[in-house]
């Protein structure tokens, strides 16, 4: 820490709830804290920024301040590797996964993440104009994209509400 | 092979965009056998980035997707690991959870469309073992590729979470050695063959990312191969694009061709290195395609 004393953080109690609330996050007061999966993340042996089992515990203890805002719950590659060995059946992947959905939910989504999810929502596929791509795609000698139905597509993400999620990620 | 093989096709959005070199050979090795890929009219993306913000929405895309299969009667059949994993996987979330597929087709309905889950979903390399079959395969090769040592690379998706997809085991998987090892090469062993490419972090922290394909490498290199074998856009793209920025990077040098499997195919199959747009590949293949001639 550099000498410097660490920060008072608010404990919410009820945020380990909240994320066992999102779909995937079932599991996560099952969690024995093992450390099967640090042993096995790929990305951990990289990093120390990211430990599957330090997101849970915080999120188990409540630290939602700082467990939310944080660019470490954004570095999972989604592998499964630590859902394939946690002997306890928590599903690292799936609960990392549904803290990223209570982030969403409190305005705090990764650059990247939004701004694919923005341009799905809107155009049906991650391109914004389908254009530049067909060129591409045209000098290697394939046919252009079957277009999307896009109409149908704003139908159904009007009905699942992620624009409203969307856009307050983009206020906060 | 008795029955025909049709199929509507889903190349993904990455594939079809950034590496077409992947779409350009699977649509030339699937001419060569007989597999009819039909143009998917109306699909959207499979909604896997989707996922890491809202699961009904992701849900709902792939939902979208299998239900116009349906209304077709035809299989999707995929270039790309994410897109084969999260539609999979959502259709398998729709047989096991009543309350979830009540919840996606009420969205649905705003589209006059219902999902059933009855279309199967298959990775290319899923459909040339189970629908294809690799003795039928076998018959087909007409340049076995046997002075060439490669490695293959299974990414993440294609087989995890193994309780969804089924496909292979992670601990020791056998499926692609045994697609690679009809072409006629050797198919290699080597550190950690299962790992992760690190392709999905390559947006939220490069360098990252840049370690995990490295890695790789090094392992790839230690055991001797003339080239990588790739399934996955992603892992192509770290291994393969990306691979020139390691090298800058770390100031190292592997320059090892990182082929798509249905470059390898075809090759075997007897189609021309151009043709595949092996060509096309950022690491040059020329030494690797030499060793063939």
């Amino acid at each position: 820490m550099n000498g410097i004393l660490p920060q008072a953080v608010r404990v919410d109690p009820k945020f380990k709830y909240e994320v066992a609330s999102m779909p995937g996050g079932e599991y996560i007061k099952f969690c024995f804290q093992c450390g099967e999966c640090v042993a096995v993340c790929p990305i951990r042996r990289f990093t120390d920024e990211f430990k599957p089992l330090r997101l849970i515990r915080m999120a188990v203890l409540g630290l939602k301040e700082l467990v939310l805002p944080s660019r470490e719950i954004w570095l999972c590659a989604a592998c499964y590797s630590c859902t394939e060995k946690c002997p306890q059946g928590v599903r690292p992947t799936d609960v990392i996964r549904a803290i990223r959905y209570v982030a969403a939910r409190n305005g705090y989504i990764h650059p990247f993440y939004r701004d694919q999810s923005k341009t799905i929502a809107e155009y049906g596929r991650i391109y914004k104009s389908e254009e530049p791509v067909n060129k591409v795609r045209e000098r290697v000698g394939l046919p252009p994209l079957p277009p999307v139905d896009l109409e149908e597509v704003r139908k159904l993400m009007d009905g699942t509400g992620i624009k409203n999620i969307l856009e307050d990620a983009e206020n906060e | 092979m008795s029955k025909e093989l049709r199929y509507l096709f889903f190349p993904g959005c990455f594939t079809a965009s950034k590496e077409t070199t992947y779409e350009v050979s699977a649509r030339k090795v699937a001419e060569a056998l007989g597999v009819e890929l039909i143009e998917f009219k109306g699909a959207n993306c499979c909604g896997f980035l989707m996922d890491a913000v809202d699961h009904l929405s992701a849900s709902v895309l792939a939902a979208r997707n299998i239900s116009l299969a349906e209304s077709e009667g035809l299989d999707i059949l995929t270039l790309c690991p994410a897109c084969f994993g999260h539609m999979t996987k959502v259709k398998v979330e729709i047989e096991k959870n009543k309350r979830f597929k009540q919840e996606v087709n009420d969205i649905l309905k705003s589209i006059g469309r219902e999902v059933k889950g009855e279309v199967r979903i298959l990775h290319f390399t899923k459909m040339l073992l189970e629908d294809y079959g690799l003795e039928e395969l076998k018959k087909r090769i007409v340049k076995p590729l046997d002075k060439i040592r490669v490695a293959p690379q299974y990414g993440c998706h294609i087989m995890k979470p193994t309780d969804y997809l089924g496909f292979d085991n992670p601990d020791n998987p056998e499926k692609l050695d045994s697609l690679v090892r009809i072409t006629g090469v050797k198919c290699l062993d080597y550190d950690e063959k299962d790992e992760c490419c690190g392709g999905l972090v390559t947006s939220v922290d490069l360098d990252l990312a840049l370690a995990l394909a490295r890695n790789k490498l090094m392992s790839v290199s230690k055991a001797g191969a003339d080239a990588i074998i790739t399934i996955c856009p992603f892992c192509h793209m770290q291994l393969d694009l990306n691979q020139i920025i390691v090298e800058r990077k770390y100031s190292e040098h592997y320059r090892i061709p990182s082929l798509h499997y249905t470059q390898l195919l075809g090759l075997s199959l007897g189609l021309d290195a151009k043709e595949l747009a092996i060509n096309r590949n950022r690491i040059p293949a020329d030494k690797l395609l030499s060793l063939i001639e």
